[in-house]
């Protein structure tokens, strides 16, 4: 049993979990997930590891709570256990050894960004990092991006804090100022990863994105994460979750996600008249 | 009196009623039915039908038991070489196993042998106190990739040797194919659950949401102070038509269908959080069991039109008699001599046909079947909303990439040694669907048998040579 040992609010509808979880702790590398299910009746759904240490035997989770299952989560406190947790799951990221690399995060995208940023600045990677949400209180980890960033710049949709627009279009004004990465690290809701993508094509500079695609086994099995990058059939729980945005095939990607949407209204529906199991 | 010629038949749940549940077809032999049934049995000096069960099962000394009503001994006789009865009386392929082999079949109905242990099995679950055998632990540890059949019963035998086993499995739940896969109303899950609790009481430890090749490795394993490793990690990788129009949504493989529906328990949603997409008009592409398990479940989630499409013809069917005949009575229609070109989408991505392109039966391939050739300008579009591509699996290729030493075949199934199931990396042996690709319970629970065996004699005889 994985027993949450501490818990974070983040912003209102953002959390932050420290789970016991040494034997994913042990393997865990950056870009990794885990696929977790709440209760007996439960889905089984991905998320990144934010962040872990190996010593302790812990694993971080960030999650939003949007759908049904992770509101259910949201409703765990520290002792409570989490039912099932399986990892580390997919293929660690792909990072450069030098250079120069901009890290853009969006809303709680920014979660799995952190682990690769991590990674960077441990590298010695020349790390800037754009960081942006709808309003300022929904920006998350900002300090700890911070820590590892040699430049961080703030964004909002609103103009409540920082730059005013979406994180792609500071990362174009950056490029416009002559800005020349090695390559850039995008992690967001599917439109931000698109847009930064459409930025940086013009540019020819290499763009990963995590992928998030629905899942059930997250192992290979079943085919349901997958998404279309060079025109080819990829299993993104095995083959992924990172891949090269300007490879991905964002039309299919977005419809496949929104497959039961229907479905997750009426589970939604009874979270909140409380038919809760 | 002579025995009667015909066997006593199985009472199955009413085809148009079960069509729209997920309980049980077939209902099982009552008590009568089964002392009847059993009656046929000769009981042969030189008893054929043993030689046909993987799991060489005491066939006419069970079926006597039943006979004298003595029914605790004739399950414990079926368990001494067989840990999953419950399972096997419900899914074996007996027609081309023991009963392929019983005498009585050269004049008339061979004896109902499946029917016969699963009731003895059933009886058991009801009524008995399953027997755990005493057995002194030997403090040897083995670990085993997997808890399908395979490796419940690798696992089961090695602990009755007094072995120290653990199970890793990589779901949340224990079973393999038989959790995930096959629906509850040919095999429920509680039986399934109680079998696997029986290979617990011989004190077999599982654990679940482990998976090897990420969670550890077969190589700290041994570290970890196993002495062994049996891989039974069964072949789950679904293929794909790779035809346009196949990521639509509403295209399903047979196992996201299968595994959303049986382990996730979908067809309960909302009670249960995992959707599914319950289209009107389905097609299932593949004629196996497997496809014939999807089109069954897809009539239960209210299908007005549940289809199969196959490229071959009828006599071509891979899946069992029993499982077609099934299908048909609950209303499946069958499109045979067809084979899907593309998915067609409508303007939102879901979708709304698949043309298809008729076809005939050529020169015999590979396989000795009559290869399906396209006749030309033959095309038409079938009228569905939901595509379940059930085409067949291979092994994951996950525990080869992260093992050093760990050799398959191109095509995926790992290489062993045929009787002993040894790997080609010294102190693993491997068994079940990842070595033969997708075969049959019974298989895979004879190769995890012949496995225990090696493993025992292996470490028992110090010996290192591989
Ligand atoms: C829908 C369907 C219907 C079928 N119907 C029949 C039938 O009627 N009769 C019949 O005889 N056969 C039938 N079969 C075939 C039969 O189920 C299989 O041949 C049999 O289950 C194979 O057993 P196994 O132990 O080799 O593998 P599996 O049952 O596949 O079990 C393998 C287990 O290993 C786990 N695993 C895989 N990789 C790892 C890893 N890296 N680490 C940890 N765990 C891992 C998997 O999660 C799984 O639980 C059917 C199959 C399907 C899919
Ligand atoms: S989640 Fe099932 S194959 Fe990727």
């Amino acid at each position: 049993m994985n027993q949450i040992l501490k818990k974070r609010v983040l912003t209102p509808v953002t959390k932050e979990i420290v789970v016991s979880a040494p034997h994913i702790a042990r393997k865990a590398q950056p870009g990794q997930f885990v696929i977790l299910r709440v209760s007996e009746q439960g889905e089984r759904i991905p998320l990144t590891i934010a962040d872990y240490n190996r010593e302790e035997g812990t694993i971080t989770l960030v999650y939003q709570e949007v759908g049904f299952t992770t509101k259910l989560l949201g409703k765990l406190e520290p002792n409570d256990t989490i039912m099932d947790l399986a990892g580390p799951l997919g293929l660690p990221a792909e990072l450069p050894e030098k250079g120069c690399v901009v890290a853009v995060g969006g809303g709680v995208g920014v979660a799995p960004l952190l682990p690769k940023c991590k990674e960077l600045h441990k590298r010695g990677v020349n790390l800037i990092s754009i960081v942006g949400a709808r309003s300022s209180d929904l920006i998350i980890l900002e300090q700890e991006v911070k820590e590892c960033s040699d430049e961080l710049c703030i964004c909002t949709d609103d103009g409540s804090r920082g730059f005013h627009g979406f994180v792609s279009d500071k990362l174009k004004q950056m490029l416009e100022n002559g800005l020349k990465p090695d390559e850039v690290v995008a992690i967001g809701p599917m439109p931000m990863m698109k847009a930064t993508c459409n930025v940086t094509r013009e540019y020819g500079i290499k763009t990963w994105v995590s992928m998030n695609p629905i899942m059930v086994d997250g192992t290979g099995m079943c085919g349901a994460c997958r998404v279309t990058v060079a025109g080819e059939t990829k299993f993104a729980c095995v083959d992924g979750p990172m891949f090269d945005g300007h490879l991905v095939d964002w039309d299919e990607a977005w419809r496949r996600a929104n497959t039961y949407r229907e479905q997750e209204k009426c589970a939604n529906e009874r979270c909140r008249c409380g038919g809760e199991h | 009196m002579a025995a009667r010629k015909s066997r006593i038949e199985m009472p199955v749940q009413d085809p148009t009623a079960r069509a729209s549940n997920f309980e049980q077809v077939a209902l099982g032999y009552t008590e009568k039915m089964a002392l009847e049934e059993a009656s046929r049995c000769l009981g042969c000096k030189k008893p054929l039908c043993v030689q046909g069960c993987p799991v060489s099962v005491n066939i006419p000394g069970f079926i006597k038991l039943i006979k004298e009503q003595k029914y605790q001994d004739a399950i414990n006789v079926v368990k001494s070489t067989n840990n999953l009865p419950a399972v096997c009386g419900r899914v074996c392929p007996q027609e081309a196993q023991c009963e392929s082999k019983c005498v009585l079949g050269r004049r008339g109905q061979p004896v109902a042998i499946g029917r016969l242990e699963r009731f003895v099995a059933d009886w058991e679950l009801e009524h008995g106190t399953p027997e755990v055998p005493e057995v002194e632990p030997n403090g040897k540890k083995v670990a085993v990739v997997g808890a399908g059949p395979s490796g419940l019963t690798c696992a089961g035998d090695l602990a009755k040797l007094g072995y120290d086993v653990t199970i890793f499995e990589s779901l949340h739940e224990p079973g393999g194919v038989l959790i995930y896969g096959i629906p509850e109303f040919r095999l429920p899950k509680d039986v399934v659950r109680k079998e696997v609790n029986y290979v617990r009481n011989l004190g077999v430890k599982i654990e679940t949401s482990f998976i090897i090749g990420r969670t550890t490795t077969i190589d700290e394993l041994f570290d970890d102070g196993f002495h062994a490793v049996f891989i039974g990690s069964g072949a789950g990788l679904p293929m794909f038509m790779h035809i346009p129009g196949e990521n639509l949504n509403g295209v399903y493989s047979a196992n996201e269908y299968l595994t959303r529906i049986n382990l996730m328990k979908a067809y309960l949603f909302p009670e249960h959080d995992t959707p599914i997409v319950s289209g009107k008009k389905v097609a299932v592409v593949g004629a196996g069991n497997v496809a014939m398990d999807s089109v069954r479940c897809a009539l239960r989630l209210g299908a007005d039109k549940a289809m199969i499409v196959y490229r071959r013809g009828r006599e071509e069917m891979p899946a069992r008699a029993e499982e077609i005949h099934h299908a048909e009575e609950e209303g499946v229609e069958f499109h045979l001599l067809t084979n899907p070109v593309r998915i067609l989408g409508d303007e939102k991505g879901w979708v709304k046909g698949m043309e298809c392109i008729k076809m005939e039966l050529g020169e015999p391939d590979k396989s000795g079947r009559r290869r399906p050739v396209p006749i030309p300008g033959s095309e038409f579009v079938l009228d569905v909303d939901t595509v379940i591509m059930s085409l067949g699996t291979s092994p994951n290729p996950i525990l080869v990439q992260t093992t050093d030493g760990l050799g398959a075949h191109k095509w995926g199934g790992l290489k062993t040694h045929e009787e002993t199931g040894r790997t080609t990396k010294p102190g693993v042996w491997a068994g079940g669907d990842a070595v033969t690709g997708s075969a049959t319970v019974i298989l895979a629970m004879g190769a995890g048998k012949a496995a225990a065996q090696d493993i025992h004699e292996y470490l028992e005889s110090g010996s290192t040579d591989w």
